[in-house]
């Protein structure tokens, strides 16, 4: 009997991994097709019948987007708004966190709904307006005016997520550095940041991710080539060269490679940001 | 006490200036026959514009594919996601690079993904149609996916299915993880059978989880808009037009920012109309008898 239900967990184990085999399949599919075609030279890419993977592999989509398509010069773009959205946002959420987790003083209720409600709005509702502002303040066609408004838009959920973590370290060791004369600044910055690593570990990924993969707001106040992106430059050039999709694909995984890698790195902050809020509430 | 407001200063005043204002904004622009040039004057029009969306045939074409769009994609993401969940939920080899997979669509840019599924879904040449038709033969001829009305919602709508299965899978995962082993166990050794120990005790442990997941995946399906703006443009003539790819016509390329706004108004809206109701439709049992 013992040996009848071995056996069954192990056919039970087995169907498991045959299904989960099977989804993986069918999700990873669509990028192995792409990987495939962006290393085909462009004549042969709509070729029929359909050839999943290429006769004659070659790097030249590669080459050409990076350097004559000028990919190369969008990925900096997209560099430098990514990590400079990064670091305001998360030194700016980490600021407001800090006290809305600590501090007693009145408005505090009132800060703290009002971050939920920019957390709950749909982010689209707000671009016509977000628009009309940015041509105010002159940062249309600008690469910050791509960092401003990224910068605010991440702020309300990393003041969420952090909020939440700074409320549970512990408020003996703040009150340890009060006897010694810390006043709030040092103690924001040599003990609450400090042990929040983690939490702000979880907060730049995201911040980076969103602003990197950043489409709508992008394609609305950019026009000038020179400040493209790589979203838009991507969906802008397949627009016009509707059948290139050989150099599409290759400027796409130019364009997936660092999120991949970021997510294969730190995947278990992933998942720790992902399901606070979902699950601990 | 005065140092509060200090750290809070920096960002809430960015924050109030590129989010709270323009919120408060979109619902005021609605209200105009907004003047884009300088000097003159925006001419206020009250509701119009709303009565206006009430009667654009294409504004309720619109909102039906966008409906059709969670109709389809909000239980697609959440029956295979917790399935997959369910599946991973177990001590078994490999465990981890399944998670990976399974959340890289995720984690890839919208436009990418959308691209990619344009290419996949072409006429002549695509991969699914070479599946379906020339390996499987299912289809007598290579269907025009996005070249009509429900195909194309359909095409979209497997994107969507296919992009936040990881999402809800992770968090289901988690979840499942929270339920106690031996509440698990103690199923096992009664001799409940898979699917309805699953649904005797796991499924409850987890029904906030499933509510939160819910509520977000409804919301989200109604912000669809880069694969559609991408993959058909909203067309072939109107067809495809989704809420906020309506809007945005209507804002960018007509320049219309009132009747855009009210349409991102109406929107918005609906999303907070339905998030209430699923929250109240989501009650235990046990709260709602109370």
């Amino acid at each position: 009997m013992v040996v009848g239900s071995v056996r069954r967990a192990r056919t039970l184990m087995g169907a498991r991994l045959a299904l989960l085999t099977a989804g993986a399949v069918v999700l990873v599919l669509p990028f192995a097709y792409m990987l495939a075609t962006s290393f085909k030279p462009n004549a042969l890419v709509l070729q029929i019948p359909v050839r999943f993977l290429p006769d004659h592999p070659s790097t030249l989509n590669y080459t050409d987007a990076w350097t004559s398509n000028e990919f190369g010069h969008y990925f900096l773009n997209s560099v430098f708004v990514a990590i400079v959205t990064t670091a305001a946002a998360v030194l700016l959420s980490a600021m407001m966190a800090y006290p809305l987790a600590r501090f007693r003083f009145p408005g505090r209720s009132l800060a703290f709904g009002l971050i939920l409600v920019g957390l709950m709005v749909p982010g689209m509702m707000m671009l016509i307006p977000q628009f009309l502002l940015a041509k105010q303040l002159m940062l249309l066609n600008s690469l910050w005016g791509l960092i401003v408004f990224y910068t605010g838009a991440n702020l309300a959920l990393n003041t969420f997520l952090l909020r939440s973590f700074f409320m549970g370290i512990p408020h003996e060791l703040e009150e340890a550095m009060v006897v010694d004369g810390g006043g709030p600044w040092t103690r924001f910055w040599r003990l609450i940041l400090p042990l929040s690593r983690p939490a702000l570990a979880v907060v730049a990924i995201f911040t980076f991710l969103a602003s990197w993969d950043e489409f709508t707001w992008a394609l609305t106040i950019i026009n000038d080539p020179s400040k493209y992106t790589l979203p838009i430059a991507i969906a802008l050039f397949q627009g016009q060269h509707t059948t290139s999709w050989g150099l599409v694909f290759a400027a796409s995984v130019i364009a997936i490679g660092p999120v991949i890698l970021i997510f294969a790195i730190f995947q278990r902050q992933f998942v720790a940001g992902i399901t606070t809020g979902a699950v601990k509430a | 006490m005065r140092a509060a407001y200090l750290f809070l200063a920096p960002g809430f005043i960015l924050f109030t200036l590129v989010i709270l204002y323009p919120i408060v904004r979109a619902f005021e622009i609605s209200l105009f026959n907004w003047s884009l040039v300088p000097g003159t004057a925006s001419k206020f029009l009250g509701l119009h514009n709303y009565g206006r969306a009430l009667h654009d045939p294409i504004f309720w074409r619109a909102l039906v594919n966008t409906g059709f769009y969670m109709v389809v994609t909000v239980p697609g993401q959440i029956v295979l996601g917790l399935a997959v969940a369910v599946l991973l939920d177990a001590r078994m080899p490999g465990r981890g690079v399944f998670r990976t997979i399974y959340y890289v669509p995720v984690v890839t840019s919208w436009v990418v993904v959308s691209l990619l599924f344009q290419y996949l879904f072409i006429t002549d040449g695509g991969l699914v149609n070479w599946i379906l038709h020339d390996n499987l033969h299912l289809v007598g001829h290579n269907i025009n996916w996005l070249g009509a009305r429900w195909t194309a919602m359909l095409s979209l709508s497997i994107l969507g299915i296919w992009k936040g299965i990881g999402w809800a899978m992770v968090i289901f995962l988690a979840a499942l993880q929270g339920v106690p082993v031996e509440l698990k166990e103690a199923a096992a050794v009664d001799g409940a059978k898979a699917w309805a120990r699953f649904r005797a005790v796991s499924l409850p442990a987890i029904w906030p989880v499933v509510a939160f997941v819910t509520v977000m995946l409804v919301i989200g399906s109604f912000n669809v808009f880069i694969s559609v703006f991408l993959m058909t443009k909203g067309g072939p003539l109107d067809e495809t037009q989704v809420l906020l790819t309506y809007m945005y016509r209507w804002a960018f390329s007509y320049l219309d920012f009132g009747y855009g706004s009210a349409i991102s108004f109406i929107l918005t809206l609906i999303v907070f109309v339905l998030a209430l109701g699923q929250l109240r439709l989501f009650r235990r049992p046990s709260e709602a008898t109370r």
